[in-house]
C-alpha cells in the first residue's frame, strides 16, 4: 500500500512543481475562483509588507488572515510553496491513514439475505484509501488552490487532522484541531456537531443500564466542550498578544460575517449583496449566514450512527454557502467520494451534475474574460454560471444523500422489495 | 457730463475721507492688489491677479468680534467660529502645463482643494471639518458638501502651515481634494463678492466670467492664514490673499495673433484703482525683453521694478494705478503687448502620472518625477491619496531611477478602510540630478454595491491629483527678509533659506473605470439567489424529514369514486 501511495505523492508533487515554475503561477493566483479576500497569497505578502512598514495589517481591508498565519508565515514566506505542497501531501496521507484504520462491520447476519450484494467486499474497500488520496491529490481544483499559494490549503490539512484525531478516537487533539479551524475560519464550528454522533458509537458497548448511558453522553459532550471552548479562547488570547490588541477580531470574524468586500467568486453572496437594497441588507445577511450553520442539528440527528457521512455532508454545506468559497474548499468534501463509491446503483442524476460542473469550470475563466477584460459580456454571465455551478453542487451532494439513505433502508429492508400483489415495488419518499 | 463726473469724484473723495477717519479711529486694515502679466513663449499669456486683505484683529482675547471694514464678514465669522488657523482652497479648470509654460506662481491642482489647519485648542476636529466644509459649499456655491471622511486625509510631512504658529501636530490638519469639481461662473460671482472693491473698482473690474473661463486654465483660490505685522512679530494679523491665475490661448482666445490687451483679455480696460486701496499695480515681466527685440508694451512706463521669483531674478514694468497719470489723456488703461517672448527656462522639477494595465481587475498607478537640474540633486515629498475602491498594495511599490533601485529615507502609509477612509501615502524620495524617477503601485479595483455609484458609472471614478512639495535649489539668492515690501506673488511661499524654493506641483488626476454590477437587476438578483438557496434547503428538508416507503399505484378515478360509493354502502373496496 505505501508503494503506490509514495508513486502518487511523487506525481502530485512533480505536477505542482512545474506549475510553480511556470509563468501559470501568477496568472492562477490572480484567478477569482482560485483565491477570496480571505484565502488569497498576494494578501499574506501585504501583511508582512504592512507589519514591517510598522503598521498594523488590520488597520486596512486588505489582510484578513488570523495573527497566527502573520506568524506562521513569517517564518515561513521564503518556504511557501514547500509549506503548502507539504500540507496538501499531509491531508491526503491523513485521509489515506484513516480510511484504511477505519471499520466497517460486517456482520452479515444483520441483514437480510439478498442484500449481500449491497456490503462492500474488503477487497473493494482495499483501494479505497488510495483513491482518496488520488482524487485529493490529482483534483484540478487541488492542483489550482496548491499552485495559487491560497491559504484554503492549510485550512483543509487541519480539517483532516481533526478528522483523523475524532475517528481515532483522541478527543483533546481532536478538540484542539476543530479549535485551530474554527479559529482560522468561523465555519468549521457545525463539525462539533460531530460529537453527539461519536460517542454513541464509541459508548454503545459501556452502556450498564439506560441511566449510565445518558450520564456517560453528557459527560462526554461536557468535556468535549470543555476542551474544545478551552482551546479556543487560548488560542484567540495568544493572539491578542502576538500583536497586541483586538483589532484582528472584526478585520477576521466581522469580515467573514458581514461581507463588506463583494469581490466575485464562485459563491452566492457576491452578486446578492452586490445588488441588494440597502433596507434589506443586514436582514438577508442574517438569513445567508444563518443557512449555513442551520442544517447542522437536523443532519446530526438524522445521520448519528455515520459519522463519516455526517462529516462529508458537513463539509459540503459549508463549502456550497460559505461566505467567500474557493475551489480549495471544493476539493475537500469531493475528496470523500470514493468513500462512496458503492453508492453508485442508487444515484440519480451523476451523469447531469458532472456534465454541468465541468461545463461550468471551463465557462468561469471564459466569462469572466469577457465581463473584465474584452467588455463584451457583463456581470450577469458570470453571475449565472455561478448560480449553475451552485446548482449542481447542490444536486451532487443532495443525491449522494438520497443514495445513502436508500441504501440504509435496503440494507433493513430488503433489497429486491414487493407489491402487496408481488410485482416490484417502487421506492418513493413520502 | 464734465460736471456730473467731477462731482462723482468729488462724492467718492468725500466718502474715502469719512472711511479713513472711521477707520483710523479703530486700527487699519490694509487691501492691496496687484496683477502679474507674463507672455509665454508658446503665444499664449499668462495673467496672476493677487488681492491681500490684512486684518488687525486678535481672536486670543475672547471677545466676539463683530466690525468688520475691508476683511468679508463671511469669512471671519468661519475663522472665529470653526477655529481655523490657516484656510487654503481653490478651485481650479484646466491643468497647469509646466513643461510648455513654466512654474506658476500658485500652484493648484485641477478641480476643488481644500486644506484646513486648526487651532490646537480645537477637540472634535473631524466634527468640525464636517461642518466647516459644507459652511464653505454654502459661501462659494460649490459642492464642497461631497468631502467627507472618504476622501480626507491627514498628511504628515507634506502640507506644512505657511502662515507663522509653531503647532505642527497633524491630527489638526485635514486635507481634501474633489477632482470632478467644475468650476463657473456660479464660483466666480461669490468669490468676487469677497474683495473690499467688489468688481466694481480696481483691478477686479477685469474680472468678467465670458472672458475668464474661455482659457486653458482658471484658477481661484482663497488662502488665510496668520502673519507677522512687523519684523519682531510681537503681534499677528490676518492675511486673506484671494488669487486668480488664467493662461489664455493663442488661438482660442488671441485669435492666432501674438498681440494682447487688457481689452483682448478681458473685454475691460481699467479706469481707476481700488478706492481703499493701499496699492495697486500691474506687473509685466520684461526679464527676456531688456533691448525691446522680443515684444513691445505699450504705453510706456518708466517704472521697472527686480523681484526674485521662483529661483529666478525678474525684472518687470510696473504700472502704478494709484498715479492718475498712468490713466493718460483718455483716463482708461489699454495695455497693449505686441510680439512673442522668448524661450524659457526648463523648470527644475515636473511630474506626470498615468494608469498602466488592461482590464477591469488590477492596475498600476505610474508617477514620472523629473529633474532638470543639470548637477544637483535635491529630496522631494510624494503624497498619494488615493480612493479606497482601489485597493493599494504596498509590497509591490517600486522606485527607480535610472533603471537602479532608489529607495525612499521616509514612508508613511495609511491603508484605506472600506467606506470609511482612502489610503494616503507620503513617501521622501531624492531625485537624482538630470533624471526621470519612477514610482509605481499596483492596485485592484473593487466592485461596489450598486447604490454606490454615480449616476454615469462608465464615465469612471477620478483619482485626485499627486502633490509634489519639494525645495528645490535656487539660481540666485532668494530672499529671505520677509518683512520687507516686496510684490505679492513673490511673497506667498516663505523663504527661509537663500538658496532654495519651495515649489509644490500637481500631476493629473487619474480617470479609472471599475467594473459594474448590472444596474437594472436587484430585483433580479435576489429571486435568482433566494431560488437557488431554496432548492438547497428543500432537497435537504425532503431527505432529512421524510422515508422512503412502496409506492401503492393509485387507481383510476373511476375506481375510486366507486370505492368511495362502496364505503359509503358498508362493503369493502374493489
Amino acid at each position: 500500500m505505501a508503494a503506490p501511495l509514495t508513486l502518487l505523492l511523487l506525481v502530485a508533487v512533480t505536477v505542482r512543481a512545474a506549475l510553480f515554475r511556470s509563468s501559470l503561477s501568477e496568472l492562477i493566483s490572480e484567478r477569482v475562483e482560485v483565491v477570496s479576500p480571505l484565502t488569497a497569497w498576494k494578501r499574506v505578502i501585504e501583511g508582512l509588507a504592512l507589519l514591517d512598514l510598522g503598521v498594523s495589517p488590520y488597520s486596512g481591508d486588505v489582510f484578513h488572515e488570523t495573527p497566527l498565519t502573520i506568524y506562521l508565515f513569517h517564518f515561513l514566506v521564503d518556504y511557501a510553496e514547500v509549506t503548502f505542497m507539504v500540507s496538501v501531501a499531509g491531508s491526503s496521507v491523513f485521509s489515506d491513514y484513516l480510511f484504511r484504520k477505519q471499520k466497517f462491520a460486517l456482520e452479515a447476519d444483520r441483514y437480510p439475505l439478498d442484500c449481500l450484494e449491497l456490503i462492500r467486499s474488503p477487497k473493494e474497500m482495499y483501494y479505497i484509501p488510495l483513491k482518496v488520496a488520488m482524487f485529493y491529490l490529482l483534483n484540478p481544483f487541488t492542483i489550482l488552490s496548491c499552485v495559487a499559494k491560497s491559504t484554503c490549503g492549510l485550512n483543509n490539512a487541519i480539517i483532516a487532522l481533526f478528522i483523523l484525531s475524532t475517528i481515532k478516537g483522541n478527543v483533546l487533539l481532536s478538540a484542539i484541531f476543530l479549535s485551530l479551524a474554527t479559529y482560522q475560519s468561523i465555519y468549521p464550528l457545525t463539525l462539533s456537531a460531530l460529537l453527539t454522533s461519536v460517542p454513541l458509537s464509541c459508548l454503545i458497548n459501556l452502556c450498564v443500564t439506560q441511566w449510565i448511558c445518558v450520564f456517560l453522553f453528557w459527560w462526554f459532550i461536557v468535556q468535549y466542550a470543555f476542551m474544545y471552548l478551552g482551546s479556543l479562547f487560548v488560542i484567540i488570547c495568544l493572539s491578542f498578544f502576538l500583536l497586541g490588541s483586538w483589532d484582528y477580531l472584526p478585520s477576521v470574524y466581522g469580515f467573514i460575517l458581514s461581507v463588506p468586500d463583494l469581490t466575485p467568486n464562485i459563491g452566492l453572496f457576491w452578486y446578492f449583496f452586490a445588488e441588494m437594497f440597502e433596507h434589506f441588507r443586514l436582514f438577508f445577511l442574517c438569513v445567508f449566514q444563518i443557512n449555513v450553520f442551520f442544517y447542522t442539528i437536523p443532519l446530526s440527528i438524522k445521520l448519528k450512527e455515520h459519522p463519516v457521512f455526517l462529516i462529508f455532508m458537513q463539509l459540503a454545506v459549508i463549502s456550497i454557502f460559505k461566505s467567500y468559497p474557493t475551489v480549495g474548499d471544493i476539493s475537500l468534501y469531493m475528496a470523500f467520494l470514493p468513500v462512496w463509491s458503492h453508492l453508485h446503483r442508487f444515484l440519480r442524476n451523476i451523469f447531469l451534475v458532472s456534465c454541468v460542473l465541468l461545463a461550468c469550470s471551463a465557462l468561469f475563466p471564459v466569462l469572466w474574460h469577457l465581463w473584465i477584460y474584452a467588455g463584451s459580456a457583463n456581470s450577469n454571465f458570470y453571475y449565472a454560471i455561478t448560480l449553475l455551478f451552485n446548482v449542481a453542487q447542490i444536486l451532487l451532494v443532495s443525491d449522494y444523500f438520497y443514495a445513502f439513505l436508500r441504501r440504509e433502508h435496503h440494507l433493513t429492508y430488503g433489497l429486491y422489495l414487493k407489491r402487496k400483489d408481488g410485482s416490484e415495488a417502487t421506492l418513493v419518499l413520502k | 457730463a464734465m460736471a456730473e463726473q467731477k462731482f462723482r469724484v468729488r462724492a467718492r473723495a468725500l466718502v474715502c475721507v469719512f472711511v479713513c477717519v472711521v477707520m483710523c479711529g479703530c486700527g487699519r486694515d490694509d487691501f492691496q492688489e496687484e496683477l502679474v502679466i507674463r507672455p509665454l513663449h508658446s503665444g499664449d499669456i499668462y495673467t496672476s491677479f493677487q488681492f491681500r486683505t490684512l486684518w488687525e484683529t486678535d481672536f486670543t482675547r475672547e471677545n466676539k468680534v463683530s466690525h468688520y471694514r475691508l476683511f468679508p464678514k463671511s469669512l471671519g465669522q468661519v475663522i472665529s467660529k470653526f477655529s481655523v488657523r490657516e484656510l487654503h482652497i481653490s478651485f481650479t479648470q484646466g491643468y497647469w502645463r509646466t513643461m510648455q509654460w513654466g512654474q506658476p506662481y500658485l500652484p493648484s491642482p485641477p478641480g476643488a482643494e481644500l486644506w484646513v489647519w486648526f487651532q490646537d485648542s480645537l477637540t472634535d476636529v473631524d466634527g468640525t471639518w464636517k461642518e466647516l466644509t459644507n459652511v464653505l459649499s454654502g459661501i462659494f456655491c460649490a459642492s464642497l458638501n461631497f468631502i467627507d471622511s472618504t476622501n480626507t486625509v491627514q498628511p504628515s510631512a507634506s502640507f506644512k502651515p505657511l502662515g507663522i504658529g509653531n503647532v505642527t501636530d497633524h491630527r489638526f490638519l485635514r486635507y481634501a481634494t474633489l477632482p470632478r469639481e467644475i468650476v463657473c461662473t456660479e464660483n466666480l460671482t461669490p468669490w468676487k463678492k469677497l474683495l473690499p472693491c467688489g468688481s466694481k473698482a480696481g483691478l477686479a473690474v477685469l474680472l468678467k466670467s465670458e472672458k475668464l473661463f474661455h482659457s486653458s486654465f482658471h484658477s481661484q483660490a482663497v488662502h488665510i492664514r496668520p502673519v507677522c505685522k512687523d519684523d519682531q512679530c510681537k503681534t499677528t494679523s490676518w492675511e486673506l490673499r484671494q488669487t486668480l491665475n488664467v493662461v489664455f490661448d493663442l488661438h482660442n482666445s488671441g485669435q492666432g495673433k501674438n498681440e494682447w490687451s487688457l481689452f483682448k483679455m478681458f473685454s475691460r480696460t481699467l479706469t481707476e484703482a481700488c478706492p481703499v486701496a493701499s496699492s495697486s499695480k500691474i506687473y509685466i515681466d520684461i526679464t527676456d525683453n531688456s533691448q525691446g527685440e522680443q515684444f513691445e508694451l505699450s504705453p510706456a512706463t518708466p517704472l521697472l521694478s527686480q523681484a526674485v521669483v521662483l529661483g529666478d531674478r525678474r525684472t518687470f514694468s510696473v504700472y502704478d494705478l494709484t498715479q492718475q497719470i498712468t490713466f493718460g489723456t483718455m483716463r482708461s488703461l489699454n495695455l497693449l503687448i505686441r510680439g512673442k517672448s522668448s524661450d524659457m527656462l526648463r523648470p527644475l522639477l515636473h511630474a506626470e502620472r498615468y494608469v498602466a494595465g488592461y482590464g477591469l481587475q488590477t492596475g498600476e498607478i505610474h508617477t514620472l518625477m523629473y529633474n532638470n537640474h543639470p548637477y544637483r540633486s535635491f529630496p522631494v515629498l510624494l503624497l498619494d491619496s488615493v480612493p479606497w475602491y482601489l485597493r493599494l498594495y504596498i509590497h509591490t511599490l517600486t522606485v527607480t531611477s535610472k533603471g537602479k533601485d532608489n529607495k525612499p529615507s521616509y514612508i508613511h502609509y495609511q491603508p484605506s478602510k472600506d467606506r470609511v477612509r482612502p489610503h494616503l501615502l507620503e513617501m521622501l524620495v531624492q531625485l537624482p540630478p538630470n533624471s526621470v524617477t519612477e514610482v509605481t503601485l499596483q492596485f485592484e479595483r473593487a466592485l461596489l454595491k450598486w447604490t454606490e455609484y454615480t449616476p454615469d458609472p462608465n464615465h469612471g471614478f477620478y483619482v485626485g491629483s499627486s502633490v509634489i512639495s519639494s525645495l528645490v535649489p535656487s539660481i540666485v539668492a532668494m530672499d529671505t527678509n520677509n518683512s520687507r515690501e516686496r510684490p505679492l506673488f513673490s511673497s506667498f511661499f516663505p523663504s527661509k533659506e537663500e538658496s532654495s524654493y519651495f515649489v509644490r506641483v500637481y500631476t493629473e488626476p487619474l480617470l479609472v473605470n471599475l467594473p459594474t454590477p448590472d444596474f437594472s437587476m436587484p430585483y433580479n438578483v435576489i429571486c435568482l439567489t433566494c431560488t437557488v438557496v431554496a432548492v438547497g434547503y428543500g432537497s435537504l428538508y425532503n431527505l432529512l424529514t421524510r422515508s422512503f416507503q412502496i409506492e401503492e399505484p393509485s387507481p383510476g378515478l373511476a375506481k375510486r369514486i366507486a370505492n368511495i360509493i362502496r364505503k359509503m354502502r358498508g362493503v369493502p373496496p374493489l
